[in-house]
């Protein structure tokens, strides 16, 4: 790296002004990115990751402002740029992917037409016959498959990953030299991440531009960077070689998010902070210890739940959920359309599985979106009336009882749910202690302020809660401390089966960590069963005894999580996990 | 979008039977006998069974309401009984003076409070976004048929410079043949320039009275939807792909912050139609609000059910042409119909 970087950054602060005053979300910070380079920026929420790429490109927030440091961009200032080069350089010569490809999109115009703003933007009438045209090329570069169809396309009508593909088109338009990509594969499959991650390298090798991903996900930094800055509250932490980072991590914040992250070959307790000790999980708050102390104590693997333990606790067959292909207005469509329908009127969302847990057995439900794993967990749920096919509860026939009267039912205290995102599953007006109280009040037996309390007490120690949070409303809490709320909720009424529909993807790959080894401890220590949906196979792996890989509604593969995940079966198991981006195993 | 408008217009048939039903209902359960009251108050018992008798008020209330439906069919709402007159007329005669005045106050209201709620919202905090909000509050907040007093007093009476307060044409002028029924229009198409600016004239105090008062919910919902949307990813992208500021708050923001906005100009809209009755009597306005508020006093049955009616058809076609707005800004509407 003899030659000037194209994009310099140096010493640079940004400040937000909010309410509680000026917040440096980024501080002195200093990051080069050379010609032809890849360079990833990782770190966890709040890290100042994409704080950062804004400032490089000044679309801060009206209350941010960059307080100090020079960002020099191919010979630009850009903090002493007026507003007029900064637009004539943002999408001309460096662009930007977002997460979240739907929302990045405009709704209501045509993707073509999208991508011809930009071009008209930065591209002069004289230089290129017909803008359609090119956009329709840039469509094509992206591999969209008939672009020429799909000019016309509004972003509803695409998938996740074909949006995707037009966000990264619309960011190519006009060969820019520098390519920030913030998060562009979170949320979606990982098949569908590997093609689009791909596609980025590809093209941006291609035309030799530099490319900064900014990622939460130290596996995709290590498979696809040159160089890898870590970030932690705002500050840089360590800068090195990809190849380097992951061999020998010097600094003590990478480390950890190292050992965090799910990999092969590493259990549980693994991904735990070193110091602390693998056999006893301890958090920055000391609450968690005691938790966890707790539940080491008590951990016994012969403890098991009462019932007969020979049967099954959930026995599902031949379970199938059909939905019409048309809406409601399907009857009335019909009146007034004289073409019969061409498609048949059921899509089979669930298309005839079995499958069963046992008592204390931890069951993984994996695959990709649209799948039907989300449909199967809401109709063992009893959310959703089933089309066909049995659901037995602890030697019951719960199938049979339609989802609006399964409430009244003993049996529905006995299975709960923990759900995807902590955040929405909460009621923003409910304390935590109101949160966790609520199932008790709705089906428990106790009663009176006092001795919920002390079960909401309870409860939060279990799950490591510090008692004083117990009076905060969801929005003072954070994503961890949340999920703990979410989880307390759902062992209030001792179920005996817990459905965890997601439960950590939304959480920092170190919290993520800490809530599995409580998900585990709180297992082990109450007799639960767990049904975990996830698409993450190497959490699944980490936590479930058995694995059942789910595809168009069919289960294509069912065994114990070591024998699936190591000696895979079926195809699409393998494209799953090839698709799975690994840094290299840390040495030790 | 024809299959569309034709189900719409179906779904529309069931609430226009309630409304009818209910109008019926309701107008023989105020109080009031109109028999007597036709009667008047020297009339004998005899003479005010007899008006009943004429009047069909001493058959069983099915019956009456048969025949009422009957008539509906025929395009018949029976005559005002104060002014003798079929109500079917009046309404057609009315309903446009009402329409020009409320579609120009709408108008200009628009023409105001849009581009007010748009810079609001591109510059909160600013001097603009301060004038957006006490413009609304100020407006919503001072009754019609006050500003409507105040203007006639500051424009006509103080100033001179607008025309006596006298309904929809100067004395002087001679009302257009009648092809729309609005006045600005059919003048116009009568080339008699000099009555349309005599109606221009006299619409300009009552619509402007309107418009101050439909300013504040159009504003308000223009510049917190703009706000939203201007907050959304896809706008970040847009700038950040270099766009220029007038296509990022033109095509990207404002077409997606339309939809919650036109929803309140329907609101507003019809809201204003029949509840400007105030204005209506304020400018000696000919409209259907000051009709249908008369003959509500007089006991006048046929007159308010007939508004009624009318308002009822009115909202069903203005949602309509909503729905077909939405379709044409929103293509995940279009789907959906």
């Amino acid at each position: 790296m003899t030659a000037q970087p194209l994009l310099d950054v140096q010493d640079l602060t940004v400040e937000f002004s909010t309410r509680r005053g000026i917040v440096k979300a980024v501080q002195h910070v200093n990051i080069s990115v050379a010609k032809g380079e890849t360079l990833a920026i990782v770190g966890e929420s709040g890290s100042g990751k994409s704080v950062t790429s804004y400032a490089v490109m000044r679309i801060l927030d009206r209350a941010g402002k960059i307080a100090e440091g020079s960002v020099m961009f191919s010979g630009i200032d850009v903090k002493a740029a007026t507003e007029d080069q900064m637009r004539d350089l943002r999408g001309r010569e460096v662009s930007m992917i977002f997460q979240n490809p739907r929302a990045a999109l405009n709704p209501i115009r045509k993707v073509g037409d999208q991508i011809e703003d930009v071009l008209r933007t930065h591209v002069q009438q004289a230089q290129v016959a017909d803008h359609g045209e090119k956009a329709i090329e840039a469509l094509e570069q992206v591999k969209i498959a008939r672009p020429r169809e799909r000019y016309h396309a509004y972003p509803f009508e695409l998938s996740g990953g074909m949006c995707q593909r037009v966000v990264i088109a619309l960011a190519l338009a006009c060969n820019p030299q520098l390519l920030i990509a913030d998060e562009p594969t979170t949320g979606l499959d990982v098949t569908t991440q590997k093609a689009v991650m791909d596609l980025i390298v590809e093209l941006t090798k291609r035309r030799a531009m530099s490319t900064i991903l900014i990622t939460h996900d130290l596996g995709l930094a290590a498979a696809y960077c040159d160089r890898v800055v870590v970030m932690e509250k705002g500050r840089v932490v360590e800068t090195a070689k990809a190849a380097d980072i992951f061999g020998n991590p010097q600094h003590p914040y990478t480390k950890k998010l190292m050992r965090a992250t799910p990999r092969l070959g590493v259990s549980l307790r693994d991904l735990l902070p070193e110091e602390e000790g693998p056999a006893v999980m301890a958090g920055p708050d000391p609450a968690i210890h005691h938790a966890s102390q707790d539940s080491s104590q008590s951990r016994d693997p012969r403890v098991k739940p009462g019932g007969d333990e020979t049967k099954p606790l959930l026995r599902i067959e031949k379970l199938v959920k059909e939905y019409p292909r048309q809406g409601a207005t399907a009857v009335l469509g019909k009146l007034f359309s004289r073409k019969p329908p061409v498609e048949p009127d059921v899509f089979r969302a669930v298309d005839g599985i079995s499958f069963s847990i046992g008592h204390g057995e931890s069951v993984g439900l994996v695959g990709e979106s649209g799948c039907g794993k989300s449909t199967t967990s809401m109709m063992v749920m009893r959310l959703l009336d089933q089309t066909s096919g049995l659901i037995q509860f602890d030697g019951e026939d719960i199938g049979a009882t339609a989802p609006s009267a399964f409430a009244r039912l003993p049996q529905r205290s006995r299975i709960q749910m923990v759900f995807q995102d902590p955040t929405d599953s909460l009621n923003p007006r409910f304390t935590a202690a109101r949160a966790i109280a609520d199932p008790i009040m709705q089906l428990g037996d106790i009663r009176g302020r006092d001795a919920l309390r002390a079960r909401c007490e309870e409860l939060a120690t279990m799950v490591g809660l510090p008692h004083n949070l117990l009076d905060r409303f969801p929005h003072q809490l954070s994503g961890g401390q949340k999920a703990r709320v979410g989880i307390a909720r759902a062992i209030a009424l001792h179920p005996k089966l817990v459905i965890l529909d997601e439960p950590t993807a939304a959480l920092d790959v170190s919290v993520q960590a800490v809530v599995l080894n409580l998900l585990q401890d709180l297992k082990a220590r109450l007799g639960m069963s767990y049904l975990f949906v996830s698409h993450d196979l190497n959490v699944v792996r980490l936590l479930c005894d058995r694995v059942i890989v789910m595809r168009t509604g069919r289960i294509v593969e069912e065994g114990s999580s070591e024998q699936v995940l190591s000696d895979p079966k079926d195809d699409y198991t393998k494209e799953l996990l090839t698709a799975i981006p690994h840094p290299p195993l840390p040495v030790h | 979008m024809l299959s569309m408008i034709g189900k719409r217009l179906m779904f529309a048939i069931p609430s226009l039977i309630g409304v009818v039903i209910v109008t019926f209902l309701l107008t023989r359960a105020l109080p009031g006998d109109p028999a007597a009251y036709f009667a008047g108050p020297a009339a004998t018992k005899e003479a005010v069974e007899q008006i009943r008798k004429k009047l069909g008020f001493d058959k069983p209330l099915v019956e009456q309401f048969f025949r009422y439906a009957n008539d509906l069919a025929h395009g018949d709402f029976g005559n005002s009984l104060t002014t003798g007159q079929p109500v079917a007329t009046e309404i057609r005669n009315r309903l446009p003076a009402s329409a020009e005045l409320t579609l120009l106050g709408l108008i200009v209201s628009i023409a105001i409070a849009i581009p007010l709620g748009v810079l609001a919202a591109t510059r909160p905090g600013s001097w603009i976004d301060h004038l957006c909000r006490v413009t609304t509050t100020a407006g919503v907040s001072l009754p019609v048929f006050f500003t409507g007093l105040v203007l006639v007093y500051v424009f006509y009476f103080r100033l001179g410079w607008s025309p006596a307060p006298l309904g929809r044409l100067d004395v002087f002028y001679s009302a257009p043949p009648t092809v729309t029924g609005f006045y600005l229009i059919d003048t116009l198409l009568a080339r008699d320039v000099e009555a349309f600016r005599s109606a221009l004239s006299q619409l300009i105090l009552p619509a402007t009275t309107l418009a101050i008062f439909s300013l504040a919910p159009i504003a308000r919902m223009t510049r917190a939807s703009m706000l939203a949307v201007l907050a959304s990813e896809f706008v970040r992208t847009a700038r950040a792909s270099g766009l220029s500021p007038a296509t990022v708050i033109v095509t990207y923001a404002f077409r997606n912050a339309m939809l919650p906005v036109i929803t309140t100009l329907s609101m507003v809209f019809s809201f204003l139609l029949g509840a400007n009755v105030l204005v209506e009597k304020v400018f000696a306005w000919p409209g259907i609000g000051s009709y249908a508020v008369e003959a509500l006093i007089s006991s006048d049955f046929a007159p308010v059910q007939g508004f009624v009616l009318t308002m009822a058809v009115m909202y069903v076609l203005l949602n309509l042409v909503i729905d077909i707005l939405y379709g044409v800004i929103d293509p995940r509407v279009r789907l959906e119909g």
